[in-house]
């Protein structure tokens, strides 16, 4: 079947909005770390080799002391320009400190909403067709158990018994394999599959419940018993005319949970010690390093909002009747 | 006589719910001739849909399930068939319209591909020459621009002319019969009268046969031959058009004809519109005897206890009365 295409002026509106929320969110953002207490120069208070004028120097220097919204105003020229600030404790720049974390936390992500993905449409569909059957109430059974259950605690049943049990997995992620090729990509399978499994299966057990709703929403409808009397077929009925319209609730939800992904991605970093942006964000939290902690939230609410825009496009895509408004 | 096209027989289609076996199609006998309108009436709930489903096997089941009955299409049983050979038979030899044209057609394909789907499959088309075809089927029910047309998606029509597009994606391939299930229900009156004259038309170019459910009596008399008149899941009376105009024999058939609302009539004498007094009986519990006693003028005692027969009365006139 033909797809219907997205007309560009929808996708440049779209890229349009997001630059005011983006700006909106920086603002929030910055306000609220500076509202926040906590100086990146408190451990130099406590020490006596660093006289308090040295201290206060280096507060005028990095413009601690200036009003917010002129820090904010600085902060915002210079993100523009590509400079992202330098971080109090690592001594280094903050952008090249998030580039270092952050493709380990987006392969990590987007290989379990791709599992959570691939589990619940085939599951939700298979249960919307035959429902109140042993399929549908196991089904029903297990993705209320998967999502009950917080990733930290699966997480750390896991860490039990596939790496202290069984020892066939392990259960520090680290990022300096010694290994070369083939075995290099092989130990950063290994070490991915638990945290990939935690986060797919509680998305995925989410997922499942809300795409046998919207199918089971779609299948009652008028064009559904048109398409059955066209004879072609109940195979072809479920995937082009059922699926096909189900679907795009189910895109918008994935997209407007990537917030609370991403949340439950920092829990699960942290459980399985993988150096991506959620530790990277926590430690940078509690050394007070605020250009860090500025960063890495900017970026996570970039990713949201960059997903958000993908949805808008696949929405637009998925539903005629969107983009020709 | 030649064997008929459709031969509907004791046809039961019954649903189960919470509350027990609803009886929607309760003993259904109906018949359709090669290229003749059969039209069949009745109120709200009497089952007509149900049946017209029936044919085509849409019904759900579970709920629904056929109970005893026989649907011969060309002399073979339907009933028995698996959906496999059924979608052989569906589109291909017989086709269906819906009440709603609002939301029969899928909203995320274009019109073209949904009638298109069909062409390619049951005529063993590629995708370019079906888009083609149904091109070509939307011209013939006079939409215009049909090479544009058929590229817009079904929000892009208005009700009227998504009936248009369901008779091409119905007539597309040359169905035998077509069952239209209160095709002009949903539509402003003016549009209705183009959409019947349409499938007059549709009808004399292919010769195709037809079943029109609708409970408007107005439009059986203008577009069928042959009626059936459907009470509580049974046919009270079968007949042809000017039989059962001119003659009516079933108290409820009556009751239908008086309620038409008369121009010249009620002007005129100031007579109050007729209505049929009390609702539908319910199907979880029919009653035992004829199904209109309750609400029957003519109600003896001998109606309340068994379900009279359908009895011949004229030539291929038949009602299901004592009287």
């Amino acid at each position: 079947m033909q797809v219907h295409r997205v007309s560009r002026q929808y996708v440049i509106r779209k890229l349009l909005i997001m630059i005011p929320s983006l700006l909106g969110i920086s603002v929030v953002l910055f306000s609220l770390l500076a509202l926040a207490p906590g100086d990146p120069f408190d451990e130099l208070a406590t020490n006596p080799a660093v006289p308090p004028e040295v201290r206060a120097a280096l507060r005028a220097k990095f413009g601690l002391d200036d009003p917010v919204w002129m820090r904010y105003w600085h902060w915002l020229i210079a993100l523009l320009q590509g400079d992202w600030g330098f971080s109090f404790v690592s001594r280094m720049d903050v952008s090249t400190l998030i580039m270092q974390r952050l493709p380990v936390t987006l392969i990590v992500i987007g290989a379990s909403q791709i599992l959570a993905i691939a589990i619940a449409i085939p599951v939700g569909v298979l249960a919307a067709t035959r429902p109140y059957s042993l399929f549908d109430q196991v089904a029903n059974t297990f993705a209320f158990i998967g999502f009950s259950l917080p990733t930290f605690f699966t997480g750390l049943v896991l860490i039990l018994v596939f790496s202290i049990q069984l020892d066939w997995l392990p259960f520090v992620y680290r990022a300096d394999i010694a290994a070369t090729g083939w075995a290099f990509y092989w130990e950063h399978i290994k070490q991915s599959i638990m945290p990939v499994t935690v986060l797919g299966l509680f998305q995925g057990a989410a997922l499942v419940r809300f795409v046998r709703s919207s199918v089971l929403d779609v299948i009652r409808l008028d064009y559904v018993t048109t398409a059955r009397s066209k004879g072609i077929g109940e195979r072809k009925v479920i995937t082009r005319h059922v699926v096909r319209t189900a679907l795009i609730p189910v895109v918008t939800l994935v997209a407007l949970q990537m917030p609370i992904v991403f949340s439950g991605a920092i829990v699960t970093e942290q459980i399985f010690r993988v150096p991506g942006i959620g530790s990277l964000l926590i430690s940078s939290m509690l050394a007070n390093d605020t250009p860090v902690v500025m960063g890495v939230t900017f970026v996570s609410a970039c990713l949201v909002v960059i997903f958000n825009l993908i949805a808008d496009i696949l929405y637009g895509w998925l539903d005629p009747r969107i983009a020709f408004r | 006589m030649a064997e008929p096209l459709l031969d509907i027989r004791g046809l039961k289609t019954w649903f189960k719910t919470d509350d027990g076996m609803v009886r929607a199609v309760d003993g259904v006998d109906l018949h359709i001739d090669r290229g003749e309108t059969l039209g069949v009436v009745g109120e709200s709930g009497c089952g007509k849909t149900v049946t017209a489903r029936s044919v085509l096997k849409l019904i759900d089941m579970p709920p629904g399930r056929f109970e005893a009955g026989q649907i011969l299409w060309q002399g073979r049983d339907l009933i028995p068939l698996s959906m496999d050979e059924m979608d052989k038979i569906r589109a291909k030899e017989i086709a269906i319209i819906f009440q709603e044209p609002m939301t029969s057609l899928n909203p995320v394909y274009t019109v073209g591909d949904q009638i298109a789907e069909v062409i390619a499959l049951h005529q063993k088309l590629s995708r370019k020459q079906a888009i083609a075809g149904a091109a070509e089927m939307l011209r013939l029910v006079d939409i215009p621009n049909p090479e544009r047309r058929v590229h817009d998606y079904p929000h892009q029509f208005s009700g009227g002319m998504r009936q248009r597009v369901m008779i091409a994606m119905a007539l597309s391939c040359q169905p035998k019969l077509l069952i239209a299930d209160e095709p002009t229900t949903a539509l402003d009156v003016t549009i209705q009268a183009q959409i019947l004259e349409l499938m007059q038309e549709m009808k004399e170019r292919f010769g195709m046969a037809i079943m029109l459910i609708t409970h408007a009596m107005g439009v059986v008399a203008e577009t069928c031959q042959r009626v059936t008149v459907m009470y509580a899941g049974n046919v009270v009376e079968e007949a042809s058009v000017e039989a059962l105009f001119g003659d009516p024999r079933h108290p409820y058939t009556q009751g239908l004809i008086r309620s038409i609302p008369r121009v010249d009539r009620s002007a005129e004498k100031k007579q109050r519109l007729e209505a049929i007094a009390g609702t539908v009986p319910n199907l979880l519990d029919p009653p035992l005897g004829c199904r209109f006693a309750a609400r029957c003028k003519f109600a003896m005692d001998v109606c309340t206890q068994g379900l009279p027969p359908l009895k011949e009365v004229g030539p291929g006139h038949y009602v299901r009365c004592v009287l």
